[in-house]
């Protein structure tokens, strides 16, 4: 299988200065192509959600570029950035963001809600989704009635319902126990395996082992960007779970 | 790539989204509106109804009555109507009914052992056969005076004037100048000639007869058609006293009831400024709460920001929260304003009425409130930063 080699995420120079005194990022590059899986990795206050809220649209750079899937952020106003992220970006948090009093379905159903698609298809495809995540008996459940992981799968549901082509997710595992966290990251693999582009912030040194690509951050830069699938590089030859981790050219 | 439109109904369920989360603060924040909204409905429509009350009577009573009286002199001396009056005036055209009354100077006792001053308001009056018909009066018990009892010393008495003296069956004896006189009759309330009501009634014959009356009648009432009215009233100075038209008064005991119908529907300003103010303060609860929402589900608002949520479309989920918040208070306090009119009108008899007015208004009045609660929060989270979402805290 070959990928083409369209770059979802473009970042080049990168920095963000938080009231004029903090810089948590210090000029970052980052190259992801189309269904690449990539860890960040890095201590405490290395800046890395700073980049993903960067990448993810959801801030405005200090300065540097950013494109997601050929659109330059910058140029966009805030509605059409809204719209893209509707439309390319899905998000999974470290907090789950459940809507209390709300069912699964309806979380998740809301996923869609600022993407187009009628009440109806939202919630057939909500329905989906859930199965996907294996939470089809969980339908109707309210947030409180659901264990952590699977509040955090109702989350992964809600973020991919409308297929977007990156998914970005900032220390999904960092409120579940193992069990739950590699359940969680089995998600994760399956949707990078069906042309997902991830990108995860982990703390987790094996989870960064276990992808494909890990970029570790320090003091708001780039420090090592290694693996199999880095930006510009070939991405067909991956296989799931990293096992053909190394170097190809 | 534009944003999506969404639909009113996806439009409704976002707003509704953080009242479902927190239905009790919902009853709360309602309240204030929907206090408001009663107070000032329950104003409107009782004073509504206390209008249609008056103005349903006035319809039963009819506006087509005038009343002729002496006025006085500028000497002040008692001018006396001619004797003939009441047959010139039933030559007018348009006239179909003439009564008159003279004043008789005796008491009436309901015995001759009372002393003569205790008279309880209750004046003696001669009076001509057509005066019932001309008042439009019924008889409560006994009958009217007829061509027979007008001779003999026969008495009917007005209804307050029955009440006073403790009189509720006929054949009775009244103690009226100094012989007794039998009751052949009580009427029933006449809201156009109250001065009737506290009257006791003798025919003009017997009044001469029996009480030294001089036949000159003081009150003459006259019925004619609506139409004529305007006509007969210029008409009627001149007719019955040809020589001094300008001794006579005449006037529309209706105007009376028409200006009481007119000051009912003037509501209580202070009343409906009460409302107003507690629907302000329900405003301000109403904002109150919306601020504090803001502040707690900044998180969330990142959330749909991060779902692709534009500013534009938080800003319109947070207005439509203000505004259901604010219909759901002015629908209770439409419905409690609704049954305290309801209520009120039945323990006075009145109709129940709250004009159709009053429904525009209510909603008018509670987008205005829910605009203007709505949208300095609606404002502060439009602003809220998408990147909240992602942070710790
Ligand atoms: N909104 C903000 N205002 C000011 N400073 C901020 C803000 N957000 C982040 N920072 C600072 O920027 C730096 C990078 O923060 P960031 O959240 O990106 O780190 P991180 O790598 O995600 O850390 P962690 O692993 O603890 O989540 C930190 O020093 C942090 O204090
Ligand atoms: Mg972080």
């Amino acid at each position: 299988m070959r990928l083409p080699h369209t770059k979802v995420i473009e970042a080049y120079g990168l920095t963000k200065r938080y009231g004029g005194a903090v810089d948590a990022l210090r000029g970052v590059d980052l190259v992801v192509e189309a269904g690449e899986l990539v860890t960040i990795v890095g201590p405490s206050g290395s800046g890395k959600s700073t980049l993903l809220q960067l990448i993810g649209t959801l801030d405005r750079p200090s300065a540097g570029t950013v494109r997601i899937a050929g659109h330059s952020v910058s140029e966009l106003s805030d509605r059409r950035l809204s719209r893209l992220r509707a439309d390319h970006i899905g998000f999974v948090f470290q907090q789950f963001h459940l809507g209390v009093g709300m069912s699964a379905l309806d979380n998740v159903a809301d996923g869609l809600l600022y993407a187009g698609p009628p009440a109806r298809e939202r919630r057939e495809r909500a329905a989906r989704a859930l199965e996907r995540v294996g939470l089809g008996h969980r339908l109707g459940h309210r947030p409180h009635q659901l264990s952590g992981g699977e509040q955090q799968r109702v989350a992964i549901a809600r973020a991919v319902v409308g297929d977007p082509p990156l998914l970005l997710a900032d220390e999904p595992t960092g409120n579940l126990d193992s069990a739950a966290g590699t359940e969680v990251l089995g998600l994760l693999s399956d949707l990078h395996a069906g042309g997902t582009t991830v990108v995860i912030i982990t703390h987790d040194l094996e989870i960064a082992a276990w992808s494909p690509r890990r970029v570790r951050m320090r003091d708001g830069r780039v420090v090592a960007d290694d693996g199999q699938g880095a930006g510009r590089r070939r991405v067909a030859a991956l296989v799931k779970h990293g096992s053909t981790e190394g170097r190809t050219s | 790539m534009r944003p999506v439109r969404l639909s009113v109904r996806d439009v409704l369920w976002a707003g509704a989204s953080g009242l479902r989360a927190r239905p009790g603060r919902v009853v709360l924040s309602a309240l204030g509106i929907a206090m408001g909204i009663a107070t000032m409905i329950a104003v409107i429509g009782v004073s509504a109804s206390g209008q249609e009350q008056l103005l349903r009577q006035l319809d039963r009573l009819g506006t087509n009555l005038l009343r002729v009286q002496a006025g006085g002199t500028f000497s002040g001396e008692e001018v006396k109507l001619p004797v003939d009056a009441p047959a010139m005036v039933g030559r007018i055209e348009g006239v179909r009914h003439v009564g008159a009354t003279g004043a008789v100077p005796v008491s009436v006792r309901r015995t001759d052992r009372i002393p003569e001053e205790r008279t309880g308001g209750i004046a003696v009056q001669a009076t001509t056969f057509d005066l019932l018909r001309a008042l439009d009066g019924r008889v409560s018990a006994g009958r009217w005076l007829s061509d027979a009892t007008a001779r003999h010393p026969a008495v009917v008495l007005g209804s307050v004037a029955a009440q006073r003296l403790g009189i509720s069956r006929t054949g009775t004896r009244v103690w009226i100048g100094d012989r007794w006189f039998t009751v052949v009759g009580v009427l029933g309330p006449m809201p156009l000639a109250p001065e009737v009501e506290r009257s006791a009634l003798v025919g003009f014959a017997a009044a001469q007869t029996y009480l030294g009356f001089d036949g000159h009648p003081t009150t003459i009432y006259e019925r004619s058609s609506e139409e004529a009215v305007a006509a007969v009233r210029a008409l009627l100075p001149r007719t019955v006293n040809p020589r001094n038209p300008e001794q006579v008064a005449v006037s529309r005991p209706s105007d009376a009831l028409a200006a009481r119908a007119a000051a009912a529907g003037t509501f209580t300003g202070l009343f409906l400024g009460l409302g107003a103010v507690a629907l302000l303060v329900g405003g301000v609860g109403v904002a109150n709460t919306m601020v504090i929402s803001v502040l707690e589900r900044r998180k969330e608002i990142g959330l749909r920001r991060s779902l692709g949520a534009t500013r534009g479309q938080i800003r319109v989920q947070f207005l439509t929260e203000s505004l259901i918040l604010s219909l759901i208070g002015s629908a209770a306090g439409l419905v409690v304003g609704a049954l305290v009119t309801i209520g009120y009108a039945l323990s006075q008899g009145w109709p129940a009425v709250v004009p159709l007015w009053v429904f525009g208004g209510t909603l008018a009045a509670t987008l205005g409130v829910s605009v203007v609660a709505g949208i300095y929060p609606a404002v502060r989270a439009a602003r809220v930063p998408p990147s909240v979402a992602l942070t710790m805290t």
